[in-house]
């Protein structure tokens, strides 16, 4: 085991898997010489050389475009859209294009490629590279979405996401660059649509995605003090999105709450509430909590931030919404 | 063309202010009183000043995020923007877009912008509004070099040709697109030559001479006004700092830093004016002054502005002011 930095694990998963498959190559701004806007990509050009090692224009529409014609022809792509942000310069690239030749063809075409992109808020950097635009990726039948939220996902889902057959985009969260975690020195993936059972418990579920599991894990140490045993679950992948995990956890612990960055409205979260009610309305012992940003862009201003993205004050309170009742009487009038 | 020493001493403290100003927030960003990122301005003052000179009020710009130093030179409040950095309430929006949203309607700035490339077409469109109302208004688009690869920049000049717009494309060529040089994203010698490929006739100058600048956007937008454009220059500039504050800059080669000091806009015009006028100093004097005292206070408003309230975040999502929850409106 090592303990490494989330945009090394990054970094170690595209080196290893270039090196394994001489048709992976990187592409997208300042990837190159630069190593990438989060030193993500550091160290790949000299290893690899300019052939695979794109640097390219400011040109994300044709950033995508070069990553379904080589990889409809025979390569297989890994191209950085700096900011997900961004993704709406290319959204007719990803959705119409990409997206679709597949189903369109019959089954005839084939598009291994990743578009690895980078979201959140936290930096107060402002509406147009804060967003988390993930639920419009969701939406889309033909690509694959996923969203580590630790260096050992980040590498594993990483060299998954380069060996599938089909476009998959891969969301960093910046706030996570920075982190440590342990991850083996063996070679080792993750598969897609397996969610991770961070924490086991019996009262609660949590489902929280990427940077949101960090937050939601240590709210679950402090439920737990109280009395809570919360089930943290995280996804990992949201398309495909492993619902028996979901499902199952509720059926047992009888109540749900779901957190992302990301806002309310039409969010991931809608989706899995409607899933867990489609699927164990009867087990549940009370409504489903989402824990979310508000409907509104994400500003600059700190204190505003800070109002916008959920934080563990907010997971504690519908954890406690939702064990109200029964078997935690202690808990009424305590919100 | 002879200029008056009131439009040049004009001419310096607009380029002075963006300097001074730009020179304060990278201090206040590195004292911790600035969030998120700031790209500086510092060695392109003479574009903005050459052209903004040129506009009235009510002409448009479209701006970047690279755009204090646009900003300014339209016309802008420094204490407001000043605020903005610093997300204070008092700020240009409220402390909801910071440095790379600043924006004044009222004097024609439709926004600096972070996404690069996105205010081409806006401007396009500002030009249309021009042209349907016929008050004679022109409308500016600066953007990189960098920009010209984006879609956005061929769509808007093949569609303000077509339209045969009052816009005015501008590029500041300063060699750098974020940490790449231009050879390594741009195949020709020039942007300009692209805007014949529209059929739009192209300017090229020495963007760090502002008399040149302003010269050449003295035919340029009256042109423009009487319908004869669009019309797109290039300007050859330089972004003495990184792409923004805290980058280490390893991609510049050694010295390549201490050479552009050489060709320091401001000592250019400052060079100038003291050759053509005997007691020129006594009036830079003045207008260094002048402008130190408006940023002190600009600081001193920005330092003691209050922080907006979070719940404000709520506000202005939509033009009734709140906004809207999908389950309870
Ligand atoms: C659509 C989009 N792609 C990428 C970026 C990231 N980015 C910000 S500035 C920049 C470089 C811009 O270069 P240029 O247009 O030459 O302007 P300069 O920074 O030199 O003023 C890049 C790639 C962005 N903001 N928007």
């Amino acid at each position: 085991m090592s303990v490494i930095r989330f945009n090394k694990a990054i970094n170690m998963a595209l080196s290893e898997e270039m090196k394994r498959d001489a048709n992976v190559f990187i592409a997208g701004e300042d990837v190159a010489e630069a190593g990438g806007s989060f030193g993500v990509t550091k160290g790949l050009l000299n290893e690899f050389g300019e052939s695979r090692v794109v640097d390219t224009p400011i040109s994300e529409g044709a950033i995508i475009g070069l990553a379904v014609g080589s990889s409809l022809t025979g390569l297989k792509p890994v191209v950085e859209i700096m900011f997900m942000d961004f993704m709406a310069v290319c959204f007719d690239q990803i959705i119409n294009q990409a997206a679709k030749m597949r189903y369109m063809s019959g089954g005839k075409m084939s598009l291994p490629l990743v578009i690895r992109t980078q979201a959140g808020a936290g930096f107060n950097a402002g509406p147009q590279h804060s967003q988390s635009l993930e639920a419009l990726l969701m939406h889309i039948p033909g690509i694959k979405v996923v969203m580590p939220s630790n260096p050992y996902d980040a590498k594993g889902l990483l060299k998954t996401a380069i060996r599938d057959e089909n476009p998959v985009i891969f969301i960093e969260n910046k706030m996570l660059y920075g982190l440590k975690g342990e991850v083996p020195d063996e070679e080792y993936v993750v598969p897609f649509g397996k969610a991770n059972i961070v924490r086991k418990g019996t009262d609660v579920t949590i489902v929280a995605l990427g940077q949101m599991v960090n937050k939601a894990k240590s709210v679950t140490k402090q439920l737990e003090q109280q009395g809570i045993s919360a089930e943290l679950i995280d996804p990992r992948t949201i398309t495909p999105l492993d619902k028996d995990t979901i499902v199952n956890s509720v059926a047992k612990t009888g109540r749900l709450v779901i957190v992302h960055e990301a806002v309310k409205t039409g969010g991931v979260g809608a989706e899995i509430a409607a899933l867990v009610q489609e699927e164990v309305f009867d087990y549940l012992d009370a409504p489903i909590q989402r824990v979310a940003a508000p409907f509104t862009p994400v500003p600059y201003s700190k204190p505003l931030e800070n109002y916008f993205l959920p934080d563990e004050q907010k997971i504690i309170e519908a954890v406690k919404k939702v064990c109200i009742g029964r078997q935690f009487p202690q808990l009424v009038g305590r919100d | 063309m002879k200029f008056s020493k009131e439009e040049l001493l004009k001419f310096y403290e607009t380029m002075l202010k963006i300097r001074k100003f730009e020179e304060k927030v990278s201090d206040l960003f590195s004292d911790g009183h600035i969030p998120g990122f700031l790209h500086l301005y510092i060695g392109q003052e003479a574009v903005a000043t050459g052209v903004c000179s040129n506009l009235k009020k009510d002409d448009y710009i479209a701006s970047t995020h690279r755009g204090h130093g646009h900003c300014i030179a339209k016309g802008a409040d420094v204490n407001k923007m000043m605020a903005e950095l610093f997300g204070k309430e008092t700020g240009y929006c409220k402390g909801k877009g910071g440095s790379m949203h600043v924006a004044d309607i009222d004097i024609g700035i439709l926004g600096a912008n972070g996404i690069v490339g996105a205010g081409i077409p806006i401007a396009v469109g500002a030009g249309l509004t021009a042209k349907v109302k016929g008050q004679g208004q022109v409308a500016v688009a600066f953007f990189g070099e960098g920009a010209s690869g984006i879609g956005y920049f061929h769509e808007a000049l093949n569609m303000a040709a077509v339209l045969k717009l009052p816009v005015i494309f501008v590029c500041e060529s300063n060699n750098y697109a974020e940490f790449t040089p231009r050879e390594k994203h741009l195949p020709i010698q020039t942007v300009a030559e692209r805007g014949s490929a529209y059929g739009i006739k192209s300017y090229m100058l020495d963007g760090n001479d502002v008399l040149a600048v302003y010269e050449t956007f003295d035919e340029v937008v009256s042109r423009t006004r009487k319908g004869e454009g669009p019309f797109l220059v290039e300007c050859f500039t330089d972004r003495w700092s990184g792409h923004f504050v805290g980058d280490p800059q390893r991609y510049r080669p050694l010295g390549e830093k201490e050479e552009l000091q050489n060709k320091d806009p401001i000592i250019k015009l400052k060079v100038f004016l003291q050759q053509e006028y005997e007691n020129a100093n006594d009036e830079i004097n003045k207008i260094h002054q002048t402008v130190d005292n408006e940023l002190a206070y600009a600081e001193e408003f920005s330092k003691s502005s209050p922080l907006p309230h979070g719940e404000s975040t709520l506000e202005d999502v939509y033009a009734q002011g709140k906004q809207y929850e999908c389950n309870s409106i």
